[in-house]
């Protein structure tokens, strides 16, 4: 178990959690504090992905409970939902809208205005694809897709699932170059990947053991 | 608040526009049976006058079951759902904003298309009047009801007869009441008390179900 500071921001404490007969973790304990990365690693369903859904509140863990700022995730719904970006296995955009249409749908959902994701976009190389169904897009294109949509708005807190999946060289360098910065103003991030990530200052590293 | 429903409005219209197909086969379906019951049993007026308000009520029942399947499907797998679930909005909030925009995609074109077909059955016209009333009045409470089944059976493959076997039962007072109030409104009878009971269920409907749905869409997430 991690010895808990108080001014931890997401605190998970004594996560078990079952998926049948296999056992996925017992006891599992998480602490991340602004200005720290965690990453998740770990083979293929030692449970990277149930995990990060147990952090966001989407997955009910069998024993123990994630906080945020100290109140468990469950109840401090808006709250929590204001400070986090979720970018998980699925794209999360509608096939049949363009990818402006489907960002133009998170903006207004996160009370932002104007087209927050005009920068972000262009960064990643998506600027003349904007009107473009999300059905004719790539599977790289569609996860930078949701990249844009999960940075486009100011959270404090990623959660992201298998970012580097279907990026090239550059998009990979660019991310890590805004989990940079986004550390650096005292963001927060979890991470599960495949791709070792650049050591940095604040990175910790979760090694998720095989199902038992 | 108002942005949330709005903008979920306006994002599941659109996508009933791009799919019009989807959204036109259970208007389809409902045309289908309704010409189809003159043909098999009699063109006779007295015939038809008789089954006129059970046949349309029970067409209308099923083509929204119809429509029903396909109301979180695409939304679950394509990871929509989960990105509204983690977000600040309360989820009951967004559940309501989905039934609704399923009503108007499914429910008011029935109303709409429902007194064109009633002249197939010689339905006088304050009993038309009726079954407009009561189509508008109880579809609602039809979409509020299955999107409870819909979010259950969400992550179910080919749910199509379990969520018919969930919620049928639900629906049975207002296909009941809907279509007794047709008839004897057809009969030249005063028909308030059931026009009441209806607004009652969709009154009913609108502030218990979409806690209930948000509880169901989470398991279904889970």
């Amino acid at each position: 178990m991690i010895n808990l500071s108080n001014d931890a921001m997401l605190v998970a404490d004594e996560l078990t959690l079952w998926r049948g007969e296999l056992c996925l973790f017992d006891g599992l304990s998480v602490a991340v504090e602004p200005g720290q990365a965690l990453m998740v690693r770990g083979p293929n369903g030692a449970g990277k992905t149930t995990l990060l859904r147990v952090l966001c509140g989407l997955t009910r863990p069998e024993a123990g409970q994630v906080h945020w700022c100290g109140e468990p995730v469950e109840t401090s719904g808006e709250q929590f939902g204001r400070a986090l970006a979720y970018c998980g296995h699925q794209t999360g955009l509608k096939a049949d809208l363009s990818l402006a249409g489907n960002l133009a749908f998170a903006a207004r959902l996160a009370g932002l205005h104007g087209e927050p994701w005009r920068d972000i976009m262009a960064q990643l190389g998506l600027a003349s694809r904007a009107d473009l169904l999300v059905r004719h897009l790539s599977a790289g294109q569609q996860r930078r897709g949701a990249l844009v949509r999960a940075l486009m708005v100011p959270a404090q807190l990623w959660v992201f699932d298998e970012p580097f999946t279907n990026l090239d060289a550059a998009g990979r360098d660019w991310l890590e170059a805004r989990l940079d910065a986004h550390l650096d103003r005292g963001g927060m991030a979890i991470i599960a990947a495949h791709h070792e990530l650049r050591p940095r200052p604040g990175l910790r590293t979760l090694e998720l053991a095989e199902a038992r | 608040m108002v942005t949330v429903v709005s903008a979920i409005l306006r994002r599941d219209l659109e996508l009933g526009f791009r799919r019009w197909g989807d959204v036109a086969s259970p208007l389809m379906f409902f045309a289908i049976v309704t010409a189809l019951f003159p043909l098999a049993l009699s063109p006779a007026r007295e015939v038809l006058q008789g089954l006129g308000p059970g046949v349309l009520w029970i067409a209308a029942l099923l083509a929204m079951l119809l429509s029903l399947n396909a109301l979180f499907r695409q939304d679950l797998e394509d990871g929509s759902m989960e990105q509204l679930v983690v977000g600040p909005h309360p989820l009951p909030l967004i559940m309501l904003a989905k039934a609704l925009a399923h009503w108007l995609l499914s429910g008011l074109p029935l109303v709409l298309l429902a007194p064109l077909l009633a002249v197939t059955y010689h339905l006088p016209a304050e009993g038309v009047r009726a079954l407009c009333v009561t189509l508008l009045l109880g579809t609602p409470t039809l979409s509020l009801l299955g999107s409870v089944g819909a979010a259950l059976t969400a992550g179910v493959r080919q749910s199509g007869g379990l969520l018919a076997l969930l919620i049928l039962p639900l629906c049975l007072p207002v296909l009941m009441f809907g279509s007794r109030a047709t008839a004897l409104a057809a009969e030249g009878e005063v028909v308030t008390g059931p026009l009441y009971l209806l607004g009652a269920l969709l009154a009913l409907a609108v502030t218990l179900v979409p806690a209930t749905s948000s509880a169901a869409i989470r398991i279904s997430l889970d």
